[in-house]
């Protein structure tokens, strides 16, 4: 046994070595926040009353346990907030990613085909992707302007109202939601567009040999082909939407009535305004990340499950 | 249960300011110090407009440099809005903070109560004493008996209005009530075809309708809310009077900036608005090489009779935590003397905080002489630590009112709930 693992220890002991950088930093990035991000969910933590030792001044920690109090006044509902907030985070991400996934594919099958100038436009759609996503965000927000934004310019040109596009909660989800599909699609066109090359070209012979329609073929070739990336993307779209920050935080500005807030931009309002609130920033912190990790579990159970069956 | 805690936390921390103080005294504060044999670095955080305002603010500093040899100072300019959260994480951990820096007068009472600025008295910032200071401004700095800052610049908000439009819709003077100002904007959009006023729906803004009522946020004497107290809902129904009747239309992602952008354009005819904005106004077609067309006046008077508006500005505070206190207190007096005040003041417009530093020279600005006499309507906001969470709620609620959404009563009352959710010991009614 003994021999066993020193034989081991010896013969990969350069592989540990590599590995160990790794591990080392995960734990001091990933895994040290994580759980002072969970100690602090269970006191009642803030900025007045951790320890400070500010030139002068010195004041030792007085916040206490408070144990699952703060856990208890979120999921209960006795906040007000959280559940109008998860309410609207999941009919964003839905709505999002489901965008994401349709416009994508349509792309993806448009470029997946043979014609002139496709590196133009395959270049052209990308570029929203390869611009950051808070200047893509302010220039929405310049374009959206309902007195000065150059689309109630066109609408008013011809002859229609112009529109408040960010001034109600209705229209300001509205926007959100048009703004990030605009953000998120040239990912996932390229994700689907390398999927649909991988398809091997022989399954579209075969099937034409046996007369599908391009219909019959998209449903029975092309979509099951696609299968592997698209799990993927949606796995991957949910979480990125889900925690959206930029989007929603950077288009509507501070005067808001914080109806279009998902639960990480009311989390960051919640704690970054005057005197922070860290335990309960904390609280909703790993109250998300739960919520992000159940529903990947059981989306990859479900994967692996479909992919035996 | 709670109160038990927050009540010990404050009674250990004053007994710890307490002692803090006490070693102060004997230890390293200039006092004993010649200001010549100061020396070493400090760094110092200017939220000044980068462009128009920091270079005057980078002169002064060469100034001081040379009168002090032996201290060097490095300038970062940083920006107004984030300079809050970036101020107290340095601040925690002391790595990478300022030793001096200038910070509005809003956030003095939650920096104050948080032990992040030191207090001032009787160190070489306020040599010389504070009788030069005018009250308002001065008034921003206190915090439980203590001044924890020097104040540098002052402002208030006040009616700006284009005096050509104006005359075009046959109207003499300035309104002095909120009735009147709704009348005067109907005239202006009748007669002229222009916009009479844009509102902004900014709950700092809504601050002078809540005074002009005679009440305000909440009541620290009697540990009140007074947010959705009969007054307060008076006011805001004024506000949304205006927003319904006077206003043009509001675009609430981007208020402020078209709010500026039509009445420098000469779209609006006129704006409660703060000093701050002269400047960019009088680049706007409206006003650019007319400089006389651009009007002064208090803002309009609630039922109490009284115009008044909130103190602003920004004063100079010095980090608990500066490993250079001597040179920051006297960087702080420096930069808040009478001299560089005149200077601050003829580059850049914003109104100086001494009496002595409103020389002929320096009012003779049109833009200083037309707010200067307003700044007497100004009075201090509500000092409380938490006053920076408080506009969070209240601006969403505003929100939702001047939509439509829910009614002033009970939009308010909800921001009262909030409000008592923030400030704990507090009760609501008036």
């Amino acid at each position: 046994m003994i021999t066993a693992l020193r034989h081991s220890w010896q013969k990969y002991w350069y592989a540990w070595a590599m590995v160990a950088p790794v591990v080392i930093v995960l734990a001091v990035l990933v895994l040290y926040p994580l759980g002072y991000g969970f100690y602090l969910s269970l006191t009642n933590a803030n900025e007045a009353n951790v320890a400070r030792d500010i030139g002068a001044f010195h004041a030792p920690a007085t916040y206490k346990m408070v144990g699952l109090d703060n856990y208890w006044s979120i999921l209960s509902g006795a906040d007000g907030d959280f559940y109008p907030r998860l309410t609207w985070t999941i009919v964003w991400t839905v709505s999002c990613v489901a965008l994401h996934i349709a416009i994508g594919m349509g792309l993806a099958l448009l470029l997946n085909r043979k014609m002139r100038a496709k590196l133009l436009y395959r270049a052209l759609l990308i570029l929203p992707w390869a611009v950051p996503a808070f200047v893509g965000v302010f220039a929405w927000r310049l374009m959206l302007n309902s007195q000065y934004g150059v689309f109630n310019e066109m609408i008013t040109a011809v002859g229609l109202p112009a529109q408040n596009w960010l001034a109600t909660p209705f229209a300001q989800k509205v926007a959100v939601i048009m703004v990030n599909v605009w953000i998120g699609v040239p990912f996932n066109m390229v994700a689907l567009l390398g999927g649909l090359q991988s398809i091997p070209k022989e399954l579209y012979e075969a099937s034409e040999m046996d007369g599908a329609s391009p219909w019959q073929r998209f449903v029975n070739v092309t979509l099951p082909g696609l299968r592997p990336v698209t799990h993927t993307v949606v796995l991957l779209g949910c979480i990125w939407t889900f925690n959206m920050f930029a989007v929603i935080y950077l288009l509507l500005g501070q005067n808001t009535t914080g109806e279009a807030d998902i639960l990480v931009t009311f989390a960051f309002r919640k704690a970054f305004t005057g005197v922070s609130d860290y335990s309960g920033a904390a609280t909703y912190g790993i109250v998300i990340l739960a919520l992000l990790l159940a529903f990947s579990t059981f989306y990859r159970r479900r994967q692996l499950k479909t992919e035996q069956a | 249960m709670r109160r038990g805690i927050s009540i010990a936390a404050a009674v250990c921390a004053l007994a710890l300011t307490a002692t803090a103080c006490g070693s102060d005294d004997e230890g390293s504060t200039g006092k004993a110090k010649d200001a010549k044999d100061i020396s070493g670095s400090l760094t110092y955080w200017d939220t000044s407009d980068a462009t128009t305002e920091a270079p005057v603010y980078k002169k002064l500093i060469a100034d001081f440099e040379q009168k002090y040899p032996k201290i060097d100072v490095n300038y970062e300019n940083v920006e107004f809005a984030s300079i809050e959260q970036k101020f107290k994480s340095a601040a925690k951990t002391g790595k990478g903070a300022p030793d001096v820096m200038r910070a509005d007068v809003g956030l003095i009472p939650e920096y104050a109560s948080l032990h992040y600025i030191a207090p001032l008295d009787g160190t070489l910032a306020l040599k010389g004493g504070t009788d030069d200071f005018t009250e308002g401004p001065l008034n921003t700095t206190k915090y439980q008996g203590k001044t924890y800052g020097v104040p540098s610049v002052t402002d208030t908000l006040g009616i700006l209005y284009n005096k050509k439009l104006f005359k075009k819709a046959g109207i003499e003077k300035a309104p002095t009530t909120w009735d009147e100002f709704i009348e005067t904007s109907k005239t202006i959009k009748k007669k002229t075809g222009v916009e009479g006023t844009y509102l902004n729906p900014d709950s700092y803004f809504l601050l002078p309708f809540l005074y002009g009522e005679g009440t305000d946020l909440a009541d620290t004497k009697t540990k009140k809310i007074t947010i959705n107290s009969p007054e307060a809902v008076k006011a805001v129904t004024t506000a949304k009077k205006v927003y319904d009747q006077a206003s043009a239309k509001v675009d609430f992602a981007n208020a402020y900036d078209n709010m500026q952008t039509s009445f420098k354009n000469g779209e609006v005819a006129m704006l409660i608005q703060g000093p701050w904005s002269v400047t960019d106004d009088l680049s706007g077609k409206a006003f650019k090489g007319d400089e006389d067309n651009l009007g002064f006046a208090p803002v309009p008077a609630g039922s109490t009779g009284k115009p008044q508006a909130p103190t602003g500005g920004h004063d100079l505070t010095v980090y608990q935590g500066s490993k250079n206190l001597d040179a920051a207190y006297l960087f702080t007096q420096f930069m808040t003397s009478s001299k560089s005040q005149q200077k601050i003041a003829a580059e850049t417009a914003t109104l100086p905080t001494r009496e002595s530093a409103y020389t002929p020279e320096v009012t003779k600005d049109a833009r200083i002489k037309g707010f200067h006499p307003i700044m007497k309507t100004a009075r201090p906001r509500v000092a409380l630590p938490q006053v920076g969470s408080l506009f969070t709620p209240l601006v969403q609620q505003y929100t939702k009112i001047l939509q439509g959404d829910v009614s002033v009563k009970s939009g308010l009352d909800a921001a009262a709930e909030d409000f008592k959710k923030l400030l704990p010991g507090y009760t609501i009614g008036s």
